[in-house]
Order: C-alpha cells, then structure tokens, then sequence
C-alpha cells in the first residue's frame, strides 16, 4: 500500500531524512518511533504530498506522491502535529468543510459525519465553537477530520497527543479497529502506544532508520542471550559455582549476604530453555528456590539502546 | 469549482463570524455616508451662491458633480479597507496549520486561491451596495447619469480587483496578518502616490510614472468614460496579483 525507497529531505543543507525505505503492506499498523526531531513528521509531510523529497521515491496505493500528488490526496486521511482546525468554526461545519474539500458527495455527507463524530466520540459537541474546546477534544475533532471521507490510509502525527488516560485508550483501540480496512501510519514516541497498537515497528533517529521489526521481533532481537533470574535460599559463592557448571551456561551473577537469600542473574545461550535445568540443579543441592523467572527485553530497551548507540 | 465554492462559503463565514468584517463595513459606510452628506451640502452652497451672484449663469450639474467627487473619495477610503479584506486569507491559514490541511486536501492550489479571492470580492461588492443606498438617493431628487454612475462603479470595482489581488499575495508571503496588512497598505500607497512623482518627471519617465498610477486609471471611469485600456490595465493587475499569489502558494510546498 505504502512504498517509500530511499527517500531524503534537505532542510537548509541540513538532512532532516536521510535514506529512508520501508513497505506498509495493506490494512497493516505501522508506527513511527522515534525522539522528537527524529525526522518522523518530515517523512509522514512527505507522504501526504505536503512537501516534496529532496531524493528518493515514495507511492502511496500505487500513486507516486510528486507525480500523481492528486491521486494520492485523495486516498489520505492525515493528522498533523498540530491538528489543523479553525477556531472559529463549530464542530459540525468544521467537519462538513472537510467532507466537502474531500468530495463527499452531499448526499451521503451529513450520516457520514454524524458517523465518525460517533467514532471519535465527539457528538456531544457537535454545536460547539472549535476554540472553546478542550485540548483533547480538538485532538479528537483533528482524528474526525482525518477519518473523513473513509481514506484508504490514515496517517497520524501522534494521535493520542494531549488526551486523558480514558481518552487515549479509546483512540487506541478506534485505530486498531480500523486496521484491516485501512492501511495506518502513526507516529508517536510513546512506546507502549507501539507495541499496543502497531503490528510494525519503524524506528528511526536522526533521520535514518535503526530498526524495523514487529514489536517482539525488536525485543528478541535485541536480547543477544537468554536471561533467568532466580532468588536462591543458599550461600552466593555456592550458588554461583555450581550453576556455572551446567552446560549452556555462559556467565552467572550471584549476590547475597550470609544468612538471606541470594539474588542470582544467570545468562544461557540463546535460543535455549534452561529454566528446568537450573531448579533442578538448585534443589538438587538442598536449597531452597525462591524465585525463577525469564528476563524479557521490553520495547524500552530496544530504543533506549538503539537511540544511544545512533550517538 | 465544487471544491472553489467549499473555500468560498467558508470564507464568507468566516468574514463574518469574526468582527473584522463588521468593522470594515461599519468604517466604511459611515465614511461614505459622511462623505456623501458634505460634498452634498458644499455642493448645493455653492451653487446656490452662485445663482444669487448672476441668473444668467450656467446651469450647474449637482448630480455630476457629486458623483465624481463621491466615487474619487470612495477610492481613497478603499485604500484603507481593502488591506484589511485580504490581510488574514493566507496569513490566517498558516499561523493556525490549516494550510496543511489545504494542501493535503484533494483540492488545487488555483481552488483554494479562487475561492478566498472570489470570496474577498464578494465583501467588497456587499460594501458597494451599502454604500449604493445612500447614493441613490440622488437619483429621488435629481437625474444624475446612468452612465457616469455605473462607469464609476466599475471602475471602483476593477480598482477593487486589482488592490484584492495584490493583498492576496502579500498574505501569502506571512503568517502575521499585521505584516500582511502593513505591507499591503505601504504598497497600495506607492502605487498611489506615483501620481504625485509623475508630475516632476519628463518624457517617458512621466508616461510610465502615469501609466502605472493605480488611482489614474480611474479618473476615465468616474467622468463615465469606459475606456479599455483602463480596463486592461486594472485586469492584467489583477492577473499579475492572482499569478504572484499561485506561485507564492507552490513554493510553500517547496520552502515548508
């Protein structure tokens, strides 16, 4: 559905994207980490023929996004940064403006509208003067606008932006309502938001893309070695010696005063479950076993490591 | 033209939803009511002083001479409004991020500009007919021209085109409807003020001074001369403004 290769954009000599390539296939979620001024919003501006790549290419439903602009708009839903509402405007006219611009036809018009207020849960403001409006119901009046007209891609400048807690789980689960049908771009530098939401990572820094993956491909990929934590009821020397002699470990740490349980960390060779060995060689000894459990890489580290490596 | 008539109600709303167009059109009527009343009333004194000096003087065309000096102080006042009309059309839209949505709308650029155009000129028309009522009221108590009458006002009204564009353009260029508003006014002034420049000059320096003045072109109209070089002169600045304005907006995409 989405296809971007090797797409740069210069900013007064400096490059803001730079090589960037990836597919969203159709009805797919893909989101965008990344740190602010990461080079997220210059490609998802590029995307929605709002400015043009320096070099590179990128097709939007087999549109090209500089050759066949209109086409491609008219395919688009987006959601800027800032969502781009007129303040002065009512809720209700606000949204029929869009419908309109976008070419809905008049006379499907109004149940549409009345349809993705619902969506978006903004009904009850429907008469309301956009200005007035709470910050988190703009960025929702912003996600209305930006499912007008049912576009064959969505793509969501960090949607959940401003919201409550309350708020952000129903935008969360609206967009992931509407995968399958729609094919989503999101960006955001929340990182639950991805791996709650997203069946693709993209993750890009200083412009270029680090990493891209599904949201446990990224975790596993980043582990290296299996880790198991144990929390031992016997001396720590002990402990530690005696796990190291089982096979398929390769390091173990162990610590703990005399007289209190030992906390012990120990790493195995990857793609191996060695839990069952390790209890069995802990209780073999007599010792009490408190506490076994595997390590998982959470989303966090994969970035933070990713992000810190870049620099 | 679907997509234009979208741009153009939306604009006309918001004309009117925020105080700027109340503004205008009050200012404006006022003026030109007031206007009316004292060319009016110096008019008549004078030619009743004169019909007290000699009868046998020549009969004095009130209704003529007020027209021409109503539709030369209306320009003046024009001068002033029309910036104000067309400060926000851009400048608004890109201080708030809705261009953004413009631009990534299923619209063209030429839909978007013919509508805040379109809508800009519908303003103006609306203050023309405002101040048409006050000035038919000459045509209760006397016979002015039809001629002169309707010559002036279309002259006012490629006046009005021309100065609508050219603020149009200058709105493009900022996201400050100060800016937009200061620079449009300080060129109106130029183009007005050339007249007075003219005068010193000699040779091809004064045609080309004259021929530039915006508010000379308009003199032809007011007497009720409808002359088509005055047209084309008014139409191609009006293009030349819209053609500013089209290349402004596509180098958005490529400056943003």
């Amino acid at each position: 559905m989405i296809e971007v290769e090797h797409l740069t954009k210069v900013y007064n000599g400096r490059k803001a994207v730079e090589d960037i390539s990836f597919r969203v296939e159709k009805g797919e979620i893909l989101g965008f980490l990344g740190p602010n001024g990461a080079g997220k919003t210059t490609t998802m501006r590029i995307l929605t023929c709002y400015m043009p790549a320096t070099e590179g290419t990128a097709r939007v439903a087999g549109y090209d996004v500089f050759e066949e602009s209109l086409e491609v708009r008219k395919r688009i839903g987006y959601l800027p940064e800032n969502p781009p509402l007129y303040h002065e405007m009512t809720v209700y006219s606000y949204l029929d403006f869009v419908a309109r611009i976008k070419g809905t036809p008049p006379s499907k018009r109004k149940s549409h509208i009345d349809d993705v207020m619902q969506r978006t849960n903004i009904g009850d403001v429907r008469g309301r003067v956009i200005g007035r409006l709470s910050k988190g119901y703009k960025q929702r009046v912003g996600v209305a606008q930006a499912l007008l007209n049912n576009p064959e891609v969505l793509v969501l400048d960090e949607p959940t932006i401003g919201l409550d807690p309350k708020q952000i789980f129903e935008v969360r689960s609206l967009i992931k309502h509407l995968a399958g049908d729609h094919t989503v771009i999101l960006s955001t530098h929340i990182l639950p938001e991805v791996s709650m939401t997203c069946n693709r990572v993209v993750i890009i820094n200083n412009g270029k893309v680090v990493a891209m993956d599904t949201p446990e491909g990224l975790a596993n990929q980043m582990k290296g070695a299996e880790r198991v934590a144990l929390l031992v009821d016997g001396p720590a020397e002990a402990v530690r010696e005696k796990l190291l002699a089982v096979e398929g470990v390769l390091d173990v740490k162990a610590e703990g005063i005399d007289g209190s349980p030992s906390k012990v960390t120990v790493e195995c060779r990857l793609n191996t479950d060695l839990r069952r060995t390790l209890a069995a060689a802990v209780v073999n000894q007599g010792w009490g076993l408190l506490e076994l459990r595997g390590i998982s890489v959470s989303l966090e580290d994969v970035f933070i490591n990713l992000i810190t490596k870049e620099e | 033209m679907r997509n234009t008539l979208a741009i153009w109600q939306r604009e006309m709303k918001s004309y009117f939803v925020s105080p700027i167009a109340y503004v205008v059109l009050t200012v404006f009527l006022f003026l030109s009511g007031f206007f009316f009343y004292s060319i009016l009333t110096a008019v008549i004194q004078s030619t009743m002083m004169q019909s007290q000096f000699g009868p046998g003087s020549q009969p004095v065309d009130v209704p003529g001479i007020v027209s021409r000096s109503f539709f030369g102080t209306t320009s003046v006042v024009l001068l002033f409004m029309i910036p104000m009309l067309t400060m926000g059309l851009f400048a608004e839209e890109k201080r708030r991020g809705t261009m953004e949505l413009l631009l990534t709308s299923p619209v063209s650029i030429l839909q978007v500009m013919m509508g805040k155009y379109l809508a800009s000129l519908t303003f103006l028309v609306l203050m023309f007919l405002g101040s048409g009522i006050t000035f038919s009221s000459l045509f209760i108590f006397g016979h002015p021209e039809w001629k002169t009458v309707l010559g002036g006002y279309l002259g006012l009204l490629l006046y009005g085109c021309a100065l609508l564009a050219l603020g149009l353009f200058i709105s493009t260029l900022t996201e400050n409807q100060i800016v937009s508003v200061v620079i449009t006014f300080g060129t109106i002034l130029v183009l007005w003020l050339i007249e007075s420049f003219s005068s010193g000059a000699t040779g091809v320096a004064k045609d080309v001074l004259d021929y530039l003045s915006v508010i000379g072109h308009l003199d032809d109209f007011i007497k009720g001369v409808i002359d088509t070089s005055h047209v084309i002169y008014y139409v191609t600045f009006a293009l030349m403004g819209l053609f500013l304005t089209y290349r402004s907006l596509e180098s958005l995409r490529w400056k943003s």
